[in-house]
């Protein structure tokens, strides 16, 4: 018999059926477990990269602890952390926030080396004193820089949600080991759309922030 | 007035960018500091509002020695405009105009008031007043940028090489804008640049500094290009310093001779007594067939004529 790709009969039942792998509760998960990660990130990575704008020496040795981290593999840092989190979304939560400050800490700092020099110096000359310089000129100018960013973390991040149903919390990733180990297509198709939309509606949420956040930034043709 | 007193910034590396610099900047004059590049201008600028402190010597502003003042305060009491203008991208053209009066605590209102009435005294369309710095010309924005170190109206303006970033026809009309400010508002203005044209056409006071922070020269423009104080400063005015000169010296004290029969402003080089400097007479009459300048006012009526040798005679002095 012809399996068809999709069997939208199982997507009806499966969408909501008040069991913990129903899809929609995978997706709420991926969400929480994606997302988390990136705020948080964002909140650790601007003081982070603020100081290493400020004091040179501090960002290579920062970037280059954060490539470590970023060059592990998921999965070992899911079992190492396993130990100590035990099979809870933190234990995907914490990795997924240093990957995205492998990402956005750069990001700070490039935002902070993005406000040219001639503005800065003109902030200083006009009598701004320094906190008010850094909160009302070089971060408003260091936004677009940082929310190019937060987009590449965003996304990844959603995408790497998906490893941590190797562990037990993987979100929509779930979908795609039941359907693997069934021989199941349903399950990884509605997986793979799931998240890819994911990425796509949390990217067009960025693009539209920043364009709000900052009009004044040359459109690009 | 601010006056330099044997003033010297050595940078930590060792440079001595402005050595022993003694000078008086007089109220209400604009005087420029001129020399080649790294002479200590923008080090010699930046020490009056302490972006850089000095190493010796001290710098008086109205009596009073600047380091002892609050860098915030100070500087908000000191207009400051750069080559790049350094407009702040991310605000609003009114806004921009608006940033010191916001700093000093203006209310809201009060402050875009004074900057919209300012984007106008420099000659720019009060539409501009929304958009954002990237939607304005390098000449608009060098407008802008002067017009925020105007906002405030403080009685010192600093401008380090304001007008070099921008093509020579807009530069010419940055330069009268700017005179034509002046006659307004009679700030006391340091202006730097490493143009020696610009230097004597804009300023009351010329001072030329020579690679190394020395001050080889404090002249108004005209004594400058006539006596120039050494080698240094003969090569750095450059050729034609004769014909130069003769800019300064206005034309009114002219002996007119009455106009021959049928001589008329046609096909004769023109020049207003009351206006115009030795230099256009010289040239009018360089442009006319007969070498005889015809003396107009400024309703064209012709006043009488010049001839040539006589304009040299004149020249001599
Ligand atoms: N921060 C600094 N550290 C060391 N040397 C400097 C610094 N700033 C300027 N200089 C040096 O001081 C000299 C004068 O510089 P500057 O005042 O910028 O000259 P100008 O504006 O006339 O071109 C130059 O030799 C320059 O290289
Ligand atoms: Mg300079």
């Amino acid at each position: 018999m012809d399996e068809p790709l999709v069997r939208w009969d199982w997507i009806a039942r499966n969408w909501d059926n008040g069991g913990p792998t129903s899809v929609k509760v995978l997706l709420e998960n991926h969400i929480v477990m994606a997302f988390v990660p990136v705020i948080a990130g964002l909140l650790i990575a601007i003081p982070l990269g603020l100081a290493c704008a400020r004091y040179r020496w501090l960002y290579q040795p920062t970037v280059g602890i954060m490539n470590v981290v970023y060059s592990l593999p998921s999965l070992a840092l899911f079992s190492i952390l396993l130990s100590v989190t035990g099979l809870t979304q933190t234990t995907v939560i914490i990795p997924l926030t240093l990957f995205s400050l492998a990402v956005l800490i750069p990001a700070v700092v490039d935002g902070m080396q993005s406000v040219p020099d001639h503005v800065r110096q003109s902030a200083v000359a006009m009598g701004f004193q320094p906190m008010r310089r850094l909160t009302r000129v070089e971060l408003p100018i260091a936004v677009p820089v940082v929310l190019a960013g937060l987009r590449v973390a965003a996304v990844s991040s959603i995408s790497l949600v998906s490893v941590g149903a190797l562990i037990g919390q993987g979100g929509l990733g779930y979908l795609f080991i039941d359907g693997w180990q069934r021989q199941f297509y349903t399950p990884i198709v509605v997986g793979i759309v799931l998240v890819v939309a994911l990425a796509l509606v949390a990217d067009l949420v960025i693009i539209v922030a920043q364009r709000l956040l900052t009009p004044w930034s040359r459109r690009r043709a | 007035m601010i006056t330099f007193d044997g003033v010297t910034k050595r940078y930590a590396d060792g440079t001595v960018a402005v050595d022993d610099l003694s000078l008086e900047v007089p109220d209400g004059a604009i005087t420029v500091f001129v020399g080649p590049s790294g002479c200590g201008k923008t080090t010699s600028l930046r020490m009056i509002n302490r972006m850089i402190d000095p190493t010796g010597g001290r710098i008086l502003l109205d009596g009073k020695d600047v380091t002892a003042v609050d860098p915030a305060t100070l500087r908000r009491g000191i207009g400051y405009v750069i080559q790049q203008a350094g407009l702040f991208p991310h605000r609003r053209i009114v806004d921009n105009i608006a940033t010191v009066p916001f700093l000093l605590g203006w209310d809201k209102k009060k402050a875009r008031a004074r900057a919209m009435e300012l984007l106008e005294r420099v000659g720019l369309d009060p539409k501009m007043a929304r958009r954002y710095p990237y939607q304005l010309s390098g000449g608009q924005q060098q407008r802008v940028g002067v017009a925020r170190a105007l906002a405030a109206d403080p009685p010192v303006l600093l401008m380090d090489e304001p007008f070099s970033a921008v093509d020579p026809i807009v530069r010419t009309s940055l330069q009268e804008e700017l005179l034509r400010l002046q006659s307004e508002l009679h700030k006391t203005i340091v202006f730097v640049t490493h143009d020696i044209d610009e230097a004597v056409k804009l300023g009351d006071t010329v001072a030329v500094l020579r690679v190394g922070g020395k001050l080889a020269q404090v002249a108004a423009p005209a004594d400058l290009l006539s006596d120039p104080a050494d080698d240094f400063v003969r090569e750095f005015l450059g050729r034609d310093r004769g014909i130069r000169r003769l800019g300064f010296v206005p034309a009114k004290n002219l002996a007119l001779d009455p106009a021959p029969e049928g001589v008329t402003p046609e096909g004769h080089g023109t020049f207003n007594p009351a206006r115009d400097s030795l230099r256009a007479a010289l040239d009018a009459a360089l442009l006319s067939p007969d070498g005889l300048a015809v003396a107009v006012d400024d309703d064209g009526r012709v006043l009488g004529v010049v001839g040539e040798a006589a304009l040299v005679g004149a020249a001599r002095g």
